[in-house]
This record gives structure tokens, sequence and C-alpha cells, in this order.
């Protein structure tokens, strides 16, 4: 984990964690901070402790940082991640980079609070694998330091729900908002490409992203924090049958326990928000992912099966992928490619300045690899020579 | 009518009474099949409570008897021709799925109207096509949109009669036409595609307003003629059978003559599309419930709304879907419904029987926390 504290060194200074992050107005951000959890130098420090720490995990070999690793964008830049026992979940990890600024956590918005949120992985058997969190608690409090950090931090006894708000306390301090695109709002027509700028036209209008990544000063993080079906998992699942099964599942035990072990480990993953609100319209939908930073988390969306900006626009230039629940925003979009590489170069002018040099080798690796395949392009679909609906009721 | 004071107590009897009575006569088989399908319905809208398997409290709590018909409703998809439009075509499909997915299948659907945009054939034969697809049986209701071109040529070489009426179950149903207008057509010279954009129009002064009309009055009276007063009635219409805002044409203008044609029956149910929203009303005896529909919301009108309707918030203008989408009817013993708003991007509500039969007073469905318009 060395490795990762350095590069984190040069990230965040740890003189700054109490300071309000960079851009940010301090009476917004104090709505980012819960009550109960004001930041304080004695809680980041041991929020950052436990992130990176593997006696978290039941068999001591995987802590926060393993899959979201500060050298690969806070993500394990994985299709989907491994747990302990070398088990993989059925997700892609979410970049712990602005998390704090979410509304609901988890893709599926299972968690309503970063400091709820930090604390599930511990029990989750796929991730690190403890039975519950009083065992977890028990594990580290076996560490005298820790002990006396928590009391330093909180001032009472180590605790399960703590652990959480601690980690949460770190986690507010991985803001990342610094985009040579946030210079340009903010009057520097110099800081992003003439090409990235056309791609910020196409963002607004003819590629209707902004009607889900709606990304201005005020919200920089490019999400809606809703929940929609745009068909990535249509294309191998079929949504009747797992909704079936997960009402049955989740009627047979209904615990936070028991949603938490499906959404990661079992083919009901797929259901997103369904699992939680059990209404149908939400069947096959995620939280819109945050667009800042999006050229460093790689692969894309909830089940990390799109490896380039490329592919993502790809699956929208086509309308999504078909099925019952596709959100009704989602259309044809008719792009050129010129137009798709105009939106991928805004795209990459999202990324933190922090992370310039990663963010130009994603770019490079990913147009190699667009250059050589494009697994999700369909021209006949993105321009409308084919429509899906007089496929469907030809047969 | 129930006398107005009841307990909570005694009501509660009475609807296991009725429930309970409504299973004799049912074998084993059939009654495994009802509380399967009740908590199969509950399950699917989340209200099943997630420690225990409770049908009989799930049944009182979604309010009096057991219902005894089930209809699914689709409506206003305002079909174009491909070139022009097909997100309207994909949103009928997606309703057509839902129906479709319901388990137990519903008794019948109800097309509520207005399948096509311009009464073109191209529209119409498109929206069969589609409708084609249900598995249950489909009862259609003609809509403005598809008569005006060629006053309902094609519509009715399709779907057969707008006006007709049958029994199921105990409950009588008719299905009207109510978008007959005067001829405002002949005199100014239109053509057919003329009249059928003027009509489209909705708030213009050229049209005139929707009506029954004499003789749909005289066949509906003969119709109910052999109906003892108690005999529950449902009746379909594309405009609302009472007046709600003329220039919009949400109105019926002889909307007094048709509901007093209605006024001796114990118990009657009018669902109506051509509104596009969550919408309520009760006259008398007559219990009003309004469709979604599939291709866009309608904002409120700005008078005229009646007082028991729950306005739905204002739809998200970044979802084409948003306030739009399909919904269900459930036909209680007396005739009275529970009427299901299915949303596509919301949490569905239900408009409970005891919501109307209270005068808004019990069952009052949750209020969204936005205005609407």
């Amino acid at each position: 984990m060395d490795y990762q504290l350095k590069e984190l060194e040069k990230l965040v200074r740890d003189a700054d964690v109490a300071e309000v992050p960079v851009g940010f107005d301090p009476v917004v951000w104090q709505a980012f901070v819960p009550g109960d959890n004001a930041t304080t130098p004695e809680r980041v420090a041991l929020g950052k402790k436990l992130y990176f720490d593997e006696r978290l995990s039941k068999d001591g070999t995987v802590s926060c940082a393993t899959c979201h690793d500060v050298t690969r964008a806070f993500t394990d830049q994985r299709k989907v991640s491994e747990g302990i026992r070398g088990q993989l979940g059925r997700r892609n990890a979410p970049t712990t980079m602005n998390a704090a600024l979410l509304q609901t956590l988890f893709l599926d918005g299972r968690s309503p609070s970063l400091d709820h949120q930090a604390r599930m992985p511990i029990t989750n058997p796929i991730e690190m694998g403890f039975p519950d969190g009083e065992s977890a608690a028990k594990e580290i409090a076996r560490d005298s330091e820790y002990q006396k950090m928590f009391r330093a931090a909180y001032g009472r006894d180590l605790n399960y729900e703590d652990i959480g708000r601690a980690i949460g306390a770190f986690e507010r301090t991985l803001v990342f908002i610094d985009s040579p695109f946030r210079r340009f709002l903010l009057g520097d027509g110099d800081a992003v490409s003439a090409e990235a700028q056309q791609g910020f036209r196409l963002f607004n209008e003819k590629a209707r992203c902004v009607s889900c990544h709606p990304m201005n000063l005020s919200n920089p993080l490019g999400t809606d924090n809703r929940f929609h079906n745009i068909g990535v998992s249509a294309r191998t699942q079929n949504f009747e049958l797992l909704a079936k099964n997960a009402l049955a599942a989740l009627a047979q035990e209904p615990s936070e326990q028991k949603l938490e072990e499906l959404a990661i480990g079992t083919d009901l993953s797929e259901l997103g928000r369904f699992m939680i609100t059990k209404n149908r319209s939400d069947i096959g939908s995620f939280r819109t992912s945050l667009i800042l930073n999006i050229g460093i988390t790689p692969p894309y969306m909830h089940d990390g099966t799109l490896e380039t900006l490329w592919d993502v626009m790809d699956h929208y230039n086509k309308g999504g992928e078909a099925n019952p629940y596709l959100d009704g925003g989602i259309e044809a979009l008719a792009l050129t490619e010129e137009e798709i590489d105009q939106v991928v170069a805004f795209l990459f002018a999202l990324t933190d300045d922090r992370f310039r040099s990663e963010n130009q080798r994603q770019m490079e690796r990913q147009r190699a690899q667009a250059a050589e395949k494009r697994p999700f392009r369909d021209d006949d679909l993105a321009f409308r020579r084919k429509l899906v609906f007089e496929e469907r009721i030809k047969k | 009518m129930r006398p107005k004071h009841k307990s909570v107590e005694t009501r509660y009897m009475e609807e296991r009474q009725e429930f309970f009575h409504s299973l004799k006569g049912l074998d084993r088989r059939s009654f495994m099949k009802v509380s399967a399908a009740a908590f199969g319905a509950a399950a699917t809208r989340g209200l099943v409570p997630p420690t225990s398997f409770q049908p009989v409290r799930l049944s009182a709590g979604q309010g009096a008897s057991a219902a005894e018909i089930h209809i699914a409703y689709i409506s206003d998809s305002h079909l174009y021709e491909k070139d022009v439009n097909d997100r309207f075509v994909r949103s009928l499909l997606r309703a057509v799925d839902d129906v479709n997915q319901l388990d137990p299948q519903p008794d019948f659907v109800l097309y509520g109207g207005d399948l096509a945009q311009l009464g073109q054939s191209k529209e119409l034969d498109l929206g069969a096509q589609i409708l084609k697809e249900l598995k249950a049986p489909v009862r259609m209701m003609v809509g403005e949109h598809d008569w005006y071109l060629d006053l309902g040529e094609k519509w009715k070489s399709l779907f057969g009669q707008p006006t007709y009426s049958w029994d199921h179950k105990g409950v009588h149903f008719v299905t009207l036409l109510s978008v007959v207008e005067k001829d405002f057509w002949t005199a100014r010279g239109m053509s057919p595609m003329e009249r059928m954009k003027t009509v489209a129009g909705l708030d213009n002064g050229v049209q005139s307003p929707f009506t029954v009309g004499a003789e749909q009055r005289r066949w509906l009276e003969n119709d109910l003629a052999r109906y003892s007063d108690d005999t529950p009635l449902v009746v379909f219409s594309h405009s609302p059978l009472y007046k709600l805002y003329k220039f919009w044409n949400f109105w019926t203008d002889d909307a007094e003559e048709v509901q007093a044609i209605l006024r001796r029956f114990r118990n009657t149910v009018v669902i109506h599309g051509h509104t596009h929203q969550m919408l309520t009303n009760r006259i008398g005896n007559i219990h009003f419930h309004g469709m979604l529909a599939t291709s866009w919301p309608w904002p409120y009108a700005p008078e005229g709304i009646p007082a028991l309707t729950i306005q739905m918030s204002r739809p998200d203008p970044f979802n084409p879907q948003d306030g739009c989408g399909d919904g269900e009817v459930r036909v209680h013993s007396d005739g009275l419904v529970d009427k299901i708003y299915n949303f596509w991007n919301r949490n569905p509500v239900t408009v409970a029987r005891e919501y109307t039969v209270s005068w808004g007073k019990e069952s009052v469905p949750a209020r969204p926390n936005r205005p609407s318009y």
C-alpha cells in the first residue's frame, strides 16, 4: 500500500484535510458533511488508516484500497472487482473520488449516506467477508493504536458504525473537481481544445447527454443522481425472470444484509434499482454515472462491459439496448464519427488536473483500442436505417 | 350506498364477510389461484409487508372486498408514421409488455382511444398490429384522432363498431363514441386532412365541442333499459363524460343528458382517456377516472379540475416518458373500482374505491411532493 500512500500524499496534503476542497463554496460544502461527522484531522487520519487496512477483511487480504486504488483513479480499472478468496462480484467498482458529493451511494443507491456505505463492504461475503460488523470491530480492536485513534476521533470506544464514519470522513477529502473544463467555464477560453468545445456543444444538444448528466459550476459531477435503464445488461439478461426471482428471494429474507449479497453476488445484480424499490419502472436502472474524471475510470457501466469512451458513445448512439424498461430519454443519436470524437475529447477534458498524465495515458490507450475494435457500434440503428420496433413487429 | 358512519371494526368485519362469501363456491384450486393472484399483484407493487405472508390483511388493507374483475388499460398512443416519430411506437410496445407480464392476466384490456395521431391507415394498421401482441382479449374505444380523417371508416374496418356493450361477471360494460362533433367542415370546404388536423389541434375556435349525441343517447337508453338499478355499470368513453375545460375539449357538451341516463344506477363508473393525466371526479353516483397516456402527459387545465382529483406533479421535461404509463382497473362486486395508475418513471398510484366512496376522506392516495402546473 506504500505506493498508494505516496501517490495520495501528492494528491491531498494532510495539512489540508479539514479545509473546504478546492473550487467549493464553503457554505455549499457544509451541506455534504453530516452533522454527526464533522471533518476533523483525527477522523481523517483514522479513516485513512482504515481505508488501507487489509485487516478489515475476513482473511486479511482486502482493504478499501484494493478496489479503490489511489493509483488507479480510486477504482480498480477492472471489469468487476475481486474480493476475498479471489471471488468476483457482479459490479464495476465506482471510484471513491467525489463520492462524498453523491446523494445516494452504490450504483443502485441502496445506501443513503457515505458513512453508511463505507462500512457495508466489510460484511459483504464476496468483498471483505466478515459475518457481521461486530466481529470486524473486534478484529481491529486488537490493535491498541486503533483504540486510541477512535477515542481521539469520536470520544468513545471503537465500534462498527464509527468505522464507516471515519472512512467517510477520509473520503470527504477525496474531492477532485478542478478540471480544464471548469477553468473553461470560469472564462479561460483556451483551457480546452476546440474539439472539446465542439464536444460540449454536442453534449448539450444533439447527443442529449445533458438530460441526465447536468454539469455546471454548482453541480460539477455531471449526474442527476437518478436511476435510469439504458439497456446495458439487456444484451444478456431476461429481466422479467430475474424480477420474479428477486421478489421471491427478498420476500424470503428481507434484510439489508441479504440485499447486499444479492446485489453484488448474483445475477439479480442486473436489476439495479428495482432491488430496492421493487418498482417495475426501476428494473435494470442504475444511478447516472458521474462524468467528472470519467476518462480515467474505465471500464464503464455498472458491469464494466464497455471498455472505452468510444464504446460508451456507440452504445448511446444506437439508442441503447432495446428493452421494455429503457429510459424514455434514450434515442438513437445519429452522431458521425467526427462528432463522437468531439464528445470523447470533451469527456477527457473533465479530468482533474492532478491526474493529467493518467488522463493522457488513458486517452491514448482507449483511442488505440477503439481504432482496433468498436464492438457496440451499429450505424444502422444510430442513423435510423433500422428501427428496433420494426424488427420486433415483423415476426 | 353505505350508511355514512361505520367504525373501522364494522367495516373490517363486513369486508371479511364479503371476502369469504366471495370465496364460497370456489374449489381448492381456484382458491389457491385467487390468493396467489392477490399476493402476486401486491408483490409486484411492493406492497407485501417484508416480514410475513398475510394475504387476508392485505386484501383488507387494499380496501373493501376482493376485486372481481381485473382490467388492464392502455390509452392515447398517438402513433405517427415511422419517419415522423417512432418514440410513441416504442411507448406503446412498452405498455403491451407491461400488460403481457401481468400474472394472472387481466379479464380484458381496454384500449382507451387515440391509437393514431392523424387517423391515417398506416398509423392505425401499425397500432392494430402491435395490439395483436396482447395476450388478453382487447376492447377497443375510439378517439377523435382515430376518427376525423375518414369519419371512422378505417378504424371500423379494423376494430368494428365503436359503440357496444356486453356483460361480464355480473357487471354491464358500455363503450361509447363520445367525440361526435357538429359538421364544421362542409361549409368551410375542408379536405379530410384539414378536418382531421383541426380536430387534432384541440384549442381552436373552429371545431365544435365533443358530444355523445342524440342518436347514441337513445341507443344507450335502450341498451340500459333491461338492467335494474342495482346492476353495476362501467362506461368507457374517450372524453370525460363531464365538463372540465371547454377550450381543450376536456369536455362532453351533452354530459348532463348522458349523466341523466346513468343516474338511476346505484353505482356507475366512467373510465375515460383523452386527458392524459391523473383525474378523479364524482357526480352523484357516477365515479369518473382518467387514464394515463403512453404518448405524452397533458398539463392540467387552468380551471374546472374536480375537487377529488389529486394532481400528478409536473412531468420531468428531460424524460419524455415521465407522467406517461398505463394501468389497471379492479372492479369490485358492487361495480366500484380501484383505479391504478402505473407510471413509467414514478411510483404507481392507486385511487382506491374507498376514496371516491368517501368523497375523498378515506384511502387518500399519497400526494406528490412537487406541484403540478
